[in-house]
């Protein structure tokens, strides 16, 4: 029963940026925007963290500044794909491959040392007392309870209950048809490039500064890969989305533990396992939707908007 | 309209509008007037510019030059919403709706007046005023792909007067609409005129437009023909405004009776599901002979996409048998087979490719022939030769052959999709709502291209809502009504009302 805690906890911490990165990235795909960068983004915002760590008096100043730099790298995404229209698979890849070499490269002087800064977990007074239950959902850093207990009710009510969130999501369905009826595309394209960049960011810091802390350059080791499966194993429902991430983070915290207690399994194959399962599940979630011509998936995702044009 | 009216200043007014694309000068100096109050025709051929003056009254295209006022006041519309502030609606040929969202939905977005945060029975009790304020009863709560399109054109019309459009555009509305459909329209639109709402009608059937304008505008060729009053308008002088030919339009008759031979398809026991899962097809039986044309009537939705997506082999049912004939061998039909047209329902979604050359669209049935192509090489003389050739004989106006097919007007996408598939049809040809969007010649000559291929001895399917085309066009006529085909009509005992209330699913209708 311990093992189990600990699993869930473990999964908790470890899911905490597939929860926000994929957040991030689960609005923006709502608008029709493709963002591959994710996995580049992280990694920034890792190193960025960590070397804010080193001068900043809290990390939170240092979580700062890593949702400055991926609302930069955000920013950059926005301009290439939402203004100049680029192609955004392109773009993404290049901002994945710019993104986590930039990372290597800043991060050099502090590789390997722990992060002086770090946000250590916080119980919830009474609710971490309950056994089992407690240690495993109410032990955690801030950034943790804020993911999973806020940020997908606050994406939820936005998505459908407010004005915004049924010009967001008409966006992704049909651009044109927006922007016909007065919804500002490139504006809310915009946005949520930026916003999607800040929490992937964010979601750089959970490893740096909390899960791992500390920067090393495969410290990322593919978890922006994995949330963009995530979004799309989710359906792009926010509450979908927190249930997947605990899901992978419990894979990672499943191979931490067995190398911990020397479970008998080669490590290779427990490190392969989130991205087997994630193969597995979207094979899943794509034949599910199989047959059926209309998709979950927003209509106008990954196609780029031109007014003038029919 | 009043007298009055007759003598107030103009609502609108349009001086020296014109918008050029490249090279091509859509509009010139087009001087328009509309009066409070009145419902006013735009009226043209295929790309004379009715679309580009509507998209620019709506802020979606911006003039080279010229002015609009409205209200007296010069206004300069950067967009869509500056459109609907300044009080100009704009339904369009596609519909701007979100169909996987609800009609509240699509009611309340992108509107500064719709609430910030709701709930969902708040948002549909103000969606269920608004509908009701304006008295076109649809149910808020329902997706918009459930609707049925004179359905989807009522959530149009009620979006854009709930934002306070003063001005309604509205163009060809009725392509898509069945008589009946057509018939609510106009008392809609004559309430909103009597009510001091200014409406802008475009379509190309020149009856429709004698029944409601109170005045009509001609356009030719981007330039402004004349405006005449629609009491004074007779279907030849449109016709003569329109194309500048004294000749009239003959229309198009059945050239002696067919001599039906051997069957081109063959469609027994069919069964199949809709796209959303549900059953569309329950049991179809249909056989096309060569050199007839067999005309299957009744109104969308009853499983006619369904069956014409089957017959070409790019859907599959779930039970029953398709057969196609061609050069002697009878199998299931495969996508793209030689000897088979297809000129289908929703040309951008399967005929074209929009962002592909005109050139590149003509040939897209035939670039595999030995004459088109080598193995490994495109034959780009004889491509450009037999795209020259599909454009002149569907006489296709474009400008520069090159350039994205997207760009040519709606009428014009048609006539190339009409003729090229009527060009690889030797044997077969299925032909889906053939002349939406075509004016009133090319409507003529695109008939006169399903007679000659029948004569020539291909066997002819045409799908149509307009049931006066299947009537003129067809040696057999059947009713589609629930995923099944009711009734059976040979030429010459066409009994109009009993037809009629088949499309309406009256199966006792049937007889015998
Ligand atoms: N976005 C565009 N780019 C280039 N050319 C265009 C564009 N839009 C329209 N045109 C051209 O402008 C001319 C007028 O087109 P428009 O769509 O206004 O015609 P229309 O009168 O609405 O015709 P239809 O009855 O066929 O709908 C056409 O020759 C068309 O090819
Ligand atoms: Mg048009």
């Amino acid at each position: 029963m311990d093992t189990l805690t600990n699993v869930i906890s473990t999964a908790i911490d470890a899911g905490a940026v597939i929860v926000f990165a994929g957040m991030g990235e689960l609005l923006l795909e709502r608008t029709g925007v493709l963002n591959l960068g994710l996995e580049g983004i992280i990694a920034i915002g890792a190193a960025s963290a960590v070397l804010a760590a080193q001068w900043a008096s809290s990390p939170f100043i240092a979580l700062g500044v890593a949702i400055l730099v991926g609302a930069g790298m955000g920013v950059v995404f926005m301009l290439t794909t939402v203004v100049f229209r680029a192609n955004q698979v392109l773009s993404g890849l290049a901002l994945f491959l710019v993104g986590t070499g930039l990372a290597a490269h800043l991060g050099g002087p502090v590789t390997g040392n722990p992060s002086p800064l770090t946000f250590e977990s916080v119980p919830i007074p009474g609710l971490a007392e309950i056994p089992y239950l407690g240690p495993a959902l109410f032990d955690h850093d801030v950034l943790v309870y804020f993911g999973y207990f806020i940020m997908p009710f606050i994406v939820w009510f936005l998505l459908n209950r407010t004005r915004h969130g049924i010009n967001l999501r008409a966006i992704g369905e049909d651009p044109s048809a927006a922007d016909a009826t007065g919804v500002s595309v490139m504006g809310i394209r915009s946005f949520y490039a930026i916003l999607g960049g800040a929490l992937a960011g964010i979601g750089g810091a959970t490893l740096s500064l909390a899960f791992t802390p500390g920067w090393t350059p495969n410290v990322v080791a593919g978890r922006g890969w994995i949330a963009l499966a995530v979004v799309i194993f989710a359906m792009w429902r926010p509450g979908r989305l927190v249930v997947g991430a605990v899901l992978f983070g419990a894979l990672i915290s499943v191979s931490f533990i067995a190398q911990d207690r020397g479970w008998n399994i080669p490590g290779q194959v427990l490190n392969m396992l989130p991205y087997l399962i994630t193969l597995a599940l979207i094979v899943v979630a794509v034949l599910r939707n199989l047959g059926k011509r209309a998709t979950v998936a927003p209509a106008a995702l990954a196609v780029p908007f031109f007014r003038e044009e029919r | 309209m009043s007298e009055s009216a007759d003598r107030q200043p103009p609502f609108v007014l349009v001086e020296g509008l014109t918008k050029t694309f490249d090279q091509l000068v859509a509009l010139d100096h087009v001087n328009l007037d509309l009066k409070e109050g009145e419902i006013h025709a735009l009226l043209g051929e295929n790309g004379a510019g009715k679309t580009t003056l509507s998209n620019i009254l709506a802020g979606i295209y911006r003039a080279d030059s010229g002015d609009v006022m409205i209200g007296g006041e010069l206004v300069h519309f950067r967009s869509p919403a500056d459109a609907i502030a300044g009080g100009v609606g704009m339904v369009h040929q596609h519909f701007q709706l979100v169909p996987s969202m609800t009609v509240a939905e699509n009611l309340m977005m992108g509107w500064e007046q719709s609430p910030r945060v709701f709930s969902m029975s708040d948002l549909k009790e103000r969606s269920a005023a608004i509908i009701e304020e304006y008295d076109l009863p649809v149910d808020p709560g329902a997706r918009i792909f459930d609707l049925s399109v004179g359905k989807q054109q009522r959530v149009e019309i009620v979006r854009t007067l709930a934002r306070g459009a003063q001005l309604l555009i509205l163009d060809e509305p009725t392509a898509v609409l069945t008589p009946e459909e057509t018939e609510e329209l106009f008392e809609v639109l004559r309430r909103l005129a009597a009510g001091g709402r200014t409406v802008i009608f475009i379509s190309h059937k020149l009856n429709e437009v004698l029944s409601i304008a109170d005045r009509i505008t001609i356009l030719r060729s981007g330039k402004h023909m004349a405006t005449i009053p629609g009491a004074n308008a007779t279907v030849d002088r449109l016709a003569q405004l329109m194309t500048g030919s004294e000749t009239p339009i003959e229309a198009v008759s059945q050239t002696g009776p067919a001599k039906a031979g051997e069957a081109v398809l063959t469609v027994r026991d069919l069964h199949a599901l809709s796209s959303r899962g549900l059953p569309a097809l329950r049991g179809v039986d249909l056989t096309v002979r060569s050199g007839e044309i067999v005309g299957i009537a009744g109104v969308s939705g009853n499983g006619q996409t369904e069956l014409a997506e089957i017959i070409v082999g790019i859907r599959a049912g779930t039970s029953g048998q398709v057969l196609v004939t061609t050069e002697g061998t009878t199998q299931p039909p495969t996508p793209g087979q030689i000897g088979i047209g297809h000129i289908p329902e929703d040309r951008m979604e399967h005929a074209l490719v929009g962002v592909a050359s005109t050139t590149r669209n003509a040939v897209t049935r035939r670039y595999r022939t030995a004459e088109l192509s080598t193995k490994t090489r495109l034959r780009w003389g004889p491509i450009r030769e037999y795209a020259q050739e599909v454009i002149k004989d569907g006489r296709v106006q474009v400008r520069e052959v090159d350039a994205p097919v997207a760009q040519l007007s709606g009428g014009n996408q048609q006539r190339l999709v009409a003729t090229r598939e009527a060009k690889v049809a030797d044997e077969f040809l299925l032909a889906v709502h053939p002349t939406f969007g075509l004016d009133v010649q090319a409507t003529a000559e695109v008939r006169q291209t399903l007679q000659d291929k029948r004569n020539a001895g291909a066997g002819v399917l045409l799908i149509s809502e307009d049931l006066d085309e299947v009537l003129a066009m067809s040696d057999r006529l059947v009713v589609m009504y629930g995923g099944e085909v009711l009734g059976g009509f040979t030429r010459g005992e066409f009994d109009r009302d009993r037809i009629g209330l088949l499309m309406g699913g009256h199966r006792e209708a049937a007889g015998e």
